[in-house]
């Protein structure tokens, strides 16, 4: 690094990486434990985050060989049932929003130009209060695990049909990772709100800064409401209460108070993934973002709009027709910012110079897997049509192309895009590349046929079926895919352990990128920067490039992407 | 340098995996098969209605999946990078964006139109086939409530669907006011074609969902409410059996909760109700004589005392 100029003007000084460590980082495998440096937290947050996907990916390749024959006796429902209550909870509890909150506390800081989160310790708090909830969740498998599904519908989930203690292991883990998502989300909106970069309004935040506060703001709005349902069934499960089980109780409740939080958290979820494409894509495009405003107006009217169509998971459900019209209006509201966003996306690629580098090709991925996703998502809104599809595996396809399809590859865009920002080498491109090309054939044969499932008429949890129809031979095409989808997930996670170690020196804006989390070295030092320029517009590192070209005459497009 | 010799054919992966994908889904569309694209019907009039809509839902959503992937992929091929190119640094386009919020609005508009048109013939049940069965069990209910959708002219054969771990249990309303007397059967639902059967759906431990796909869409059997369907087999599907099965899980042999519904002529289904009605009250007498012989009354002591042992 070069040392910082004293004698240089202060006005016309060409902008420069400069980052002199302040204090020492302290190192050794105990620093892992006593850090409050978001960066370590962040790396901490992903590395365990995949540590469960795995784990989840390991309960699905088992599910999956248990459905590759009709009338298959490889797993007893008992296990069965747990396996598939395991893996919806990890994914959705200890993978995609903890790696999300991983992205975030690398990144945010990063990105507005602060040294580090709002508060460091709650901070260090809320990973520990994460990684506590997986642990208790996981014990759960050498007791009683649980079997009750991930939705806990009550009374299946009441003690007198679940006696075991599964439930409360689920119970718990609810709380812990909500505990830890609420400080997180708390954290994240203060650092938004008052640590940006002089210069960066509302209106020049990246976008990916964007949905990490729309993040924040759902999982504090909805967490309460989850954190009082699994309490309240904690004591009809104990302490003889009696809310989800009638004649005094309703278990309609419990499904309200589940989907109040549930939906918004399909969002909370989705979200950043959607934040991370709108980051790589103007990237690699060489092209600024098109129509910022909407992007961001779109991730906010999402948001609100998530917030009110929770009871279409209930269209089967003794409800009002009242109730049935409402809830599939607004799943149609929501569809309109959705595609304002896929149509934004598009444009952004429409007449740029497109690179295709790894974190592009798994954003194309994502806009052509989402948008199955979403359209499906169309048929599900309209409650007649619900009734045939509902808790069937056209549901199951539907959410999978929304969090594999959509979720999971924005994840792994992500993971290369920043990949040399955290670990400070590239990533091997014909890996990733060999990579992607299995899980995009994986993940389509896997749940593109299990649409054709659930309209042949197989539902959803059933632990063996019956040959009728072509179910065994739709099955079978299924399993065989998820095991292409499994191996191409290995492939990119092998990449990255590989190129951690022997990968090519990254310097600090490999990409050319955008946003400010490139103008410091790869990695940053603990105290991130030493000084930000005045952020101009939403593409500040272009600018500094510029100005570094007109000052220094070194022209920035002169050097090509790092290549392998 | 440009990008191809950094990477060589860095789009060859993703162009075969576009490919495979879209053979994917043109082999499915060869498999000569009913329900690989669209669900299940044929069984009664509410879920050929549902089978209808769905298909429109269905050429909209080809026509919308077609043009947007056609045109992301014409973008990244048209313009990946090439030596010399310069990107277009376009930040938006109000009216076009404008314009394609609008157009996605106005597709919603259409959806909700074709929803609202068809709902009537998929939600409210019609008058049973003029030959269809009449006699008992399809009495019109004075007090029906909102959602307890009737026929026009009020005549249906009413059976009350019970679900519990593991099976479902039907109840037919054979005219008889003790309930406790009413024919019921476990498993097989026996129903006369050209009738329009109203269901009523409750659950009596935990969540159940009765779904027969060829009857219509599935609904719920939640403990303390009472859900409501109907269905009307056509009368060319007598001696057809229609399989469902619960499509909530229930515990773990949800798996194993298969329902049938099979369909007879409304005469086969006067002598079957008739037949099981017979056995019941045969049951019911047996009973009575075995109570008498279980818990005697002091006067049924007496006689029984004497014919046993008699005084010697």
């Amino acid at each position: 690094m070069a040392a910082v100029d004293t004698t240089a003007q202060s006005v016309t000084r060409v902008p420069q990486v400069l980052a002199s460590k302040v204090e020492r980082p302290s190192t050794g495998w105990t620093s892992w434990f006593t850090t409050t440096d978001h960066k370590k937290i962040g790396i901490m947050y992903l590395v365990t985050a995949l540590v469960f996907f795995i784990l989840g990916g390991v309960e699905a390749l088992m599910i999956r060989l248990q459905l590759g024959a009709a009338d298959n006796t490889l797993l007893s429902p008992q296990v069965y049932n747990a396996l598939f209550t395991i893996h919806g909870t990890t994914m959705v509890f200890l993978f995609v929003v903890p790696i999300m909150a991983g992205f975030g506390n690398y990144l945010v800081p990063l990105m507005i130009g602060a040294r580090d989160m709002a508060f460091p310790k709650l901070n260090a708090l809320s990973y520990w209060m994460f990684l506590a909830g997986g642990v208790v969740f996981y014990a759960s498998i050498f007791f009683s695990p649980p079997e009750m599904g991930w939705t806990a519908y009550t009374p299946l989930s009441e003690k007198a049909f679940s006696p075991g203690g599964g439930v409360d292991a689920w119970i718990f883990l609810a709380h812990l990772t909500g505990i830890s998502s609420l400080v997180g989300s708390v954290n994240f909106y203060v650092t938004i709100a008052n640590m940006r970069a002089p210069g960066m309004g509302w209106g020049r935040m990246p976008l990916f800064v964007w949905t990490i506060l729309i993040y924040a703001i759902l999982l504090i709005l909805a967490l309460p409401v989850i954190a009082a349902a699994v309490t309240m069934l904690l004591t009809d499960r104990h302490f003889g209460t009696n809310f989800f089980m009638p004649p005094d109780g309703d278990p309609l409740l419990w499904q309200h108070l589940f989907w109040f939080f549930g939906h918004p958290e399909v969002y909370i979820m989705i979200l950043p993934a959607f934040g991370i494409v709108s980051e790589i894509l103007p990237v690699f495009a060489r092209k600024p973002i098109f129509g910022y405003k909407a992007i961001a107006a779109a991730t906010v009217v999402i948001a609100f709009l998530g917030l009110l169509v929770w009871a279409h998971h209930m269209f089967t459900t003794p409800s009002p027709s009242v109730v049935l019209i409402f809830f599939m209006l607004s799943s149609f509201l929501i569809a309109i910012p959705t595609g304002v966003k896929i149509f934004n996306w598009i444009a952004t690629l429409w007449r740029g110079t497109i690179v295709f580098k790894s974190p592009l090709l798994f954003a194309i991925a994502f806009l052509s897997l989402f948008l199955i996703g979403g359209i499906s998502g169309i048929f599900l809104a309209i409650f007649p049509v619900d009734w045939q599809l509902h808790d069937t595996y056209f549901v199951v396809a539907h959410f999978h192309y929304v969090i594999v399809g959509g979720g999971v590859f924005a994840i792994f865009g992500g993971l290369y895009y920043w990949f040399p920002k955290i670990s400070g080498r590239m990533p091997n491109e014909r890996l990733a590349q060999v990579s992607l090309g299995f899980m995009y054939l994986g993940l389509t044969l896997t749940f593109l046929i299990q649409h054709s499932l659930g309209l042949d008429g197989m539902p959803r949890r059933i632990y063996e079926y019956q040959d009728i129809g072509n179910l065994e031979l739709y099955n079978q095409i299924s399993t065989v895919g998820s095991w292409f989808l499994g191996l191409g997930i290995v492939l990119s996670l092998y990449n990255f352990v590989r190129s951690a170690k022997k990968g090519a020196i990254a310097g600090p804006d490999p990409w050319l990128g955008n946003t400010l989390e490139w103008f410091t070295p790869s990695p940053p030092p603990q105290n991130n920067f030493d000084e930000v320029p005045r952020v101009r517009s939403i593409e500040p590192m272009k600018d500094i490039r510029r100005q570094v070209e007109r000052q220094s005459g070194i022209t920035s497009d002169d050097r090509e992407l790092v290549s392998h | 340098m440009a990008p191809t010799a950094t990477y060589p054919n860095p789009r060859r992966i993703l162009i075969a995996a576009f490919a495979l994908a879209a053979l994917g889904l043109l082999a499915f569309t060869g498999v000569a098969s009913a329900d690989l694209l669209t669900p299940q019907s044929g069984g009664s009039p509410n879920a050929d209605d549902i089978d209808t809509l769905y298909k429109i839902v269905l050429v909209l959503a080809f026509i919308i999946f077609f043009a947007v992937e056609g045109v992301l992929l014409y973008s990244i091929i048209k313009y990946r990078h090439r030596k010399g190119a310069v990107a277009a640094q376009i930040h938006g386009n109000t009216r076009l964006e404008i314009g394609w919020t609008i157009g996605a609005a106005v597709i919603l508009v259409i959806l909700g139109g074709v929803t609202f048109a068809m709902l009537p013939g998929i939600r409210n049940p019609p008058n049973s086939q003029a030959n269809g069965y009449s006699g008992p069990g399809t009495e019109p209910i004075k007090f029906a409530s909102a959602a307890d959708r009737q026929p026009p002219n009020g005549r249906a054969l009413r059976i009350a669907v019970n679900g519990q771990q593991y099976v479902w249990r039907y109840t037919y309303a054979d005219g008889d006011k003790n309930r406790l007397n009413n024919v019921f059967a476990y498993n097989t639902m026996v129903v006369p074609t050209g009738t329009t059967v109203t269901l009523e759906i409750r659950a009596q431990d935990v969540i159940h969902s009765w779904w027969i796909p060829q009857l219509g869409g599935k609904f719920d059997a939640v403990p303390g409410h009472t859900n409501y369907t109907w269905f009307q087999i056509p009368e060319d599907k007598a001696g057809t059996v229609f399989r469902g099965q619960c499509a909530e899980l229930c515990g773990r042999n949800h798996a194993n909760m298969i329902a049938y519904v099979k369909a007879v002529t409304p005469e086969q289904f006067k002598l079957w109700l008739a037949a099981k009605k017979r056995s019941i009250d045969a049951a019911n007498r047996d009973v009575i004589a075995q109570r008498k012989v279980l818990f005697p009354t002091a006067a049924d002591k007496a006689t029984q005392d004497s014919a046993v042992n008699p005084t010697p």
